[in-house]
This record gives structure tokens, sequence and C-alpha cells, in this order.
């Protein structure tokens, strides 16, 4: 099963140092390769930090648009990256390998499983949107 | 038994335990342990059929995933660390552990907890939810996780034992049936890793604290350690307890769950109270903070100081940890520096303490315990 890994940082503006920015990337550089090496990377990608963010909420048939993220936490989404585990003890793994001081602060990794769009027939949308998913 | 203590403690090297336990279970013990059991099928196998009987009890409450525990050794290991894995939350683990392993009934565990049987139901059900979408998997973990993975499982057997021993609401203090769970499930994992000290200690230390079950409420009212009636302790836990002290003490290395048994030992083996070896214990606790840098075990052995050094030792202690304000919602802590004004006689001081502690105690037998201390310091 798919898990989802979400590393969550400390965002500091001032960023890191060179020497620790390296470090970072390296390990990043480190999990990807071991992850693609055993066919189990379904992707990994860095996000643009929170100063970038944008938070969209429909209210009343009014479109709310406020800059920044949805809330305001010490720790802020970073990336992510998805991997196919036989169990959560093996995504566990994973997540600590993971470097999540990529914003700037140590942080965390949530680990939450995808369960996938049911295969099986539906009389609607979601059966579409599982066929285009599933490949 | 003295000497016992004395050898360990001279042993130990002064740095204390190893830094990494993983040195506890070798590879070879590990694959002996999976080996020794009968032939299995294969992982997947098992995993379905867990989830098969998650999903059943699942639909039915009452549906007895004890026939999985009862017959094989390898499955109550798998069980225990699986109820026990830490991303189940704390409440979750118990609930479940009583439940799969324990010999309580969700009714029973509920009335245990002082929870409506509805609550206990929905944990339960919300664990074993948790186990499967998140697929938590139903194994022994490997070798190199294994001492933490132990760790979490020692500490929800002795969590279930404290909830029984110390009740944190509730007017009785006492639940024994907790105590004997607990008890029960620390032999099942001493059954399953006998060379495992820290499992022996658990054991032990609960049998030693066990032991004094009969002596500690009398007619209501709590009775201090130092005021029992020795002749109502448990002598045949008490002697099983120190068997068991020193069996760990020499298998080896040290832990927490050990130094807190030999503790428990030598108040067990003192006659009278006057008798106890506080000199020795006062060193344990020692050792134990190395171990376990909390402000509670340096409140435990501030008090170890006063009755071994002299109670304004201890004070003095007990005054410093009270400046780093990390005991100030503790109530136990008020009420042993109430203890030690009280025996120096500084009975306004005192009573200014008991106040505090009253004003934080949950428990309806203490709360009544330290009340009466009150009303003798205002007396004076």
């Amino acid at each position: 099963m798919r898990y989802m890994m979400l590393i969550y940082s400390i965002e500091d503006p001032n960023g890191l140092a060179p020497e620790e920015k390296k470090q970072v990337w390296e390990a990043h550089s480190r999990v990807m390769q071991e992850a693609g090496r055993k066919g189990v990377l379904r992707g990994a990608e860095p996000l643009s930090p929170t100063t970038t963010a944008t938070t969209v909420r429909v209210q009343d048939g009014k479109t709310l648009v406020t800059d920044g993220p949805f809330a305001e936490t010490k720790e802020q989404l970073a990336g992510y990256y998805i991997i196919d585990c036989e169990n959560l003890d093996e995504a566990i793994e994973w997540a600590a390998k993971i470097p999540t001081a990529c914003k700037g602060g140590g942080g965390c990794i949530e680990v939450r499983p995808m369960p996938g769009l049911p295969a099986r027939p539906q009389p609607d949308a979601v059966a579409d949107h599982a066929a285009i998913l599933n490949g | 038994m003295q000497e016992s203590f004395a050898a360990a403690l001279a042993s130990w090297p002064d740095k204390g335990i190893p830094e990494n336990p993983a040195a506890w279970i070798t590879t070879t013990a590990h694959r002996k342990l999976i080996d020794a059991v009968r032939k299995e099928k294969t992982r997947h196998e098992k995993q379905d059929s867990l989830r098969y009987e998650i999903d059943r009890a699942g639909r039915n409450e009452d549906a007895d995933l004890d026939e999985a525990a009862m017959h094989f050794p390898d499955d109550r290991l798998r069980l225990i660390f699986t109820c026990c894995h830490p991303a189940l939350n704390s409440e979750a683990q118990v609930a479940l552990t009583l439940r799969t392993l324990g010999g309580l009934s969700t009714p029973e565990i509920a009335k245990a907890f002082l929870v409506p049987e509805a609550t206990l139901a929905q944990r339960l059900v919300r664990a074993k939810r948790k186990i499967q979408d998140a697929r938590i998997p139903y194994e022994v973990p490997p070798p190199d996780r294994l001492p933490e993975r132990l760790a979490a499982t020692q500490a929800v057997i002795y969590l279930i034992f404290n909830e029984g021993y110390s009740a944190t609401t509730g007017s009785s203090l006492v639940r024994n049936d907790l105590c004997a769970e607990a008890i029960r499930l620390a032999r099942v994992l001493c059954d399953l890793l006998p060379q495992e000290a820290e499992n022996i200690g658990l054991l032990a230390l609960m049998l030693l604290q066990d032991s004094r079950r009969n002596a500690r409420v009398i007619d209501g009212a709590l009775v201090t350690l130092e005021e029992q009636d020795r002749s109502l302790w448990d002598r045949v836990q008490i002697a099983e307890g120190l068997t068991l002290v020193e069996r760990a003490l020499r298998l080896g290395p040290v832990g927490p769950y050990q130094l807190q048994a030999a503790i428990a030992a030598l108040h067990a083996q003192a006659q009278t109270a006057q008798e106890t070896d506080w000199r020795q214990i006062a060193a344990l606790y020692a050792k134990l903070l190395e171990l376990n840098p909390s402000p509670v075990i340096a409140l435990n052995g501030a008090v170890a100081v006063a009755m071994s050094a002299g109670i304004d030792e201890g004070l003095k202690e007990i005054d410093e940890l009270g400046h780093t304000g990390s005991l100030d919602h503790y109530y136990l802590f008020h009420a042993a520096r109430a203890d030690l004004l009280r025996r120096l006689n500084r009975y306004r001081d005192a009573a200014e303490a008991y106040e505090r502690a009253v004003n934080i105690a949950t428990n309806g037998i203490e709360l009544e315990f330290l009340k009466r201390r009150l009303l003798e310091m205002k007396s004076h």
C-alpha cells in the first residue's frame, strides 16, 4: 500500500546554512535513490515555502482568497514522499530516514496511508477518476 | 540479598547501563526465538487471519480473540507487540492489551477504568480500525527495533498495574483486578522472552508492590508504608518477588524496573519500618536517577535521603527540586515536603504544604488522608 510521508518543517526565513543545505539534500537524494532502486518510490517533491501559499475557501457561494497557509502552525508542510510499503513499520523506517529540516528547522513526518480509490464499478465520476489514477 | 545489591552496585560501570540496549538480544537469540515456535504459515496468512479476527471482533464485541492468544507462544508474542504498537495511543494500547491478552471482558475493563462501556467499546473499535487501515503489522519487531518496542510493551503493562494500584480518580485506592491482570501479562512476557532482565524486574516490582495491598487501606483510610501492619503483607508474593529481583540483577544489564524492584525488595525485607535500609534505598535511587533523570524519581530519592542522612538533608534536596518548578502540580511533591516539615515539628509550614497537596490531589482516599494530616497540623 502507498503511504504519503508529509514533511513538516520549521520555516526559518534565513533558510539553511550552505553546509546544512547540502546535508539535507544529500539525505533526500539517498532516500530517493534507495526507494527508486527498490521500485517503491511513487513520488517525492518539495513545496515552495508558505510565503508563497494562498488559501481558497468557498463560503455561501463566495470564493474567499487569503494570503498564506490555512493555519499558522510552528511547523509547516514542506514537501512529501509517496512510497509503496508492506506495512506501517516499513513506512516508519522510511520516514525516519527523511530529513525534516528542509525549510530551516527540524520538524516531523506525518505518515498517512493512501487507500486509493475504489476500483469497483461505481455509477458515477468516481469510477472515471479511479481509472485515470490507477492507470 | 544485601550482598547481591552491593555486588551489583559495585560491578556496574560508573557510566551506568550500556548506551545501546540492542545488545540485550543478539541476532542469534532472536532467530532462536522465532525458530523455537511451531511450524508457521506464511506471514501474510497470519496477517490475514488477524485481519479476519479483527473484522469478526469488530462486528461482535464478544468474539473471542483470546483464542488466538491462548494457543501458541508465537501468536501471543505477536499480539502483545501489536497491541502495544506505538502508533496506537496509550488508552488504545491498554484497552486492546487487556481485551486480547488479559482475562477481562469489555464491561470489566470499562468498570476498572471508570468509563462507560460504550466509551471503552468505541476505543477498541477505533484501535482495531487503526491497525487495519494503517496496516500495523502482526509481527515481532526486528532485533534493532526490539528494545524500544519491548520498553513500550512494559510501559503499557506497568500503566495497567498503576491504574489498579493507585487509582487517579474514584473513591477506592486499589483495584485488585487490574493489578492481577498486569502481573499475569508480565508473566506472559517473561515466559515468552525469559532472557530479558527488565521483564523479570517489572514482574518482581509489581509482585512486591502488590504484596502490600491488604495493608494499604484499612477501614477506607490510607495507611502509609511506615504505619502499615506488615503481618498483612503477602509473604508468598514477597518471596517470589525477592527471588525474581535477584535473578534479574544476575542476568543484567540493569534497568529502571530492576532498580525499582530492588528498592521494593528492601522495603519488603524490613521486619519493621525502623529496620528499613534507607541508605541502600537512597543509593538505588541515585542509580535510578542516572538512568532516568525525572523529577519524580529525584523526589523519591530526596525522601530516601531524608530517612537515611537526616530530615534536613532531604528537605534541602526537596526545596532545590521545588525551585525548578517542575513538580508544582504534582501533589506528592507537596505531600512529601509537608511530611518532612511535620517530622521537624514545623507545623505551620507543614500545614501550608498539606493545603497545597489537598488542592491538587484527586483520589478520594488520599485526599482524606491529606486532610487528616492538615487538621493535625492546624491543631498545634
